[in-house]
């Protein structure tokens, strides 16, 4: 026998599932794939172009590319147009550089009324601040296990 | 090339896209996720291989950005401890500087776009 509780969930539940737009699953995975291999072949064209008209090459080429894909996302964020991206593509355009640019500038943008400091520099870490905290600690731990290795064998 | 970029960086977004349809997992998980996973294969040298194989495929991806942590602390830890600690950081410090930087100069020039869709 059911209780009262349970039934109003289970109503509740049914309701959020009718309401909630129906993602189209295999669609969305398309889009997915040709918004995302679409973003990395933009990164691979800037890198081609670095490569013969700068000379840049290894590291120096890989960063600079990243700063301009970062630099696109934010600007794109800013224009509104990444987030249209983002209804159509989803994971396409979350997963890629221009993503986490994304994630900056979109929070920065929406608090900008709670001012400059606790506003804009707070909330642009929303997403980012865990992407950095993860990638610093990892490196750190994978910097010292190495380390370690090299030293001790 | 871009056949094979267009091939390596779609997967990745695919899958993605997988665990947002069956997981409801949200952006900012699916990102520490990812950038998780580049981080480990990289520290087994695994990364490598798909970094090779399609370039910006695999670079452009926030899982490139855990593979360039992974990277630079292990080119550090061949230097010395002072490096092991600061590599990672160093090499991704071009994209953290970026993304600071360009993301503080567009919040303060754009307005929000929210309420206009």
């Amino acid at each position: 026998m059911k209780n009262d509780k349970d039934f109003i969930n289970e109503n509740y539940l049914n309701y959020v599932k009718s309401v909630s737009p129906k993602t189209n699953e295999p669609r969305s995975l398309i889009r997915a794939f040709f918004v995302g291999g679409l973003i990395c072949c933009i990164g691979q064209g800037i890198r081609y172009l670095f490569e013969y008209a700068a000379g840049l090459n290894g590291d120096e080429l890989a960063a600079y590319v990243s700063a301009v894909l970062i630099f696109l996302g934010a600007f794109l964020t800013g224009l509104g147009v990444y987030d249209r991206i983002g209804k159509f593509a989803g994971g396409g355009s979350i997963v890629p550089i221009t993503g986490f640019a994304n994630s900056v500038v979109s929070p920065a943008i929406e608090f900008k009324t709670e001012g400059y400091i606790y506003g804009v520099a707070a909330k642009m870490f929303v997403i980012a601040g865990p992407i950095i905290v993860f990638g610093v600690f990892g490196s750190v731990v994978v910097g010292l296990l190495h380390f370690g290795i090299i030293n001790i064998f | 090339m871009f056949l094979k970029v267009f091939a390596v960086g779609g997967a990745i977004c695919t899958l993605a896209q997988l665990l947002i349809n069956y997981t409801k997992m949200t952006a900012g998980r699916i990102l520490v996720y990812f950038l998780i996973a580049g981080l480990v294969l990289q520290t087994f040298g695994l990364y490598q291989y798909l970094v090779d194989f399609a370039g910006a495929g695999a670079t452009v991806p926030i899982s490139g950005f855990g593979y360039l942590l992974a990277k630079g602390a292990m080119e550090g830890a061949k230097k010395g401890l002072f490096d092991a600690i600061t590599g990672g950081i160093t090499a991704a410090g071009m994209g953290i500087t970026a993304a600071i930087v360009f993301g503080y100069l567009f919040a303060l020039l754009f307005k929000s776009k929210s309420k206009m869709n």
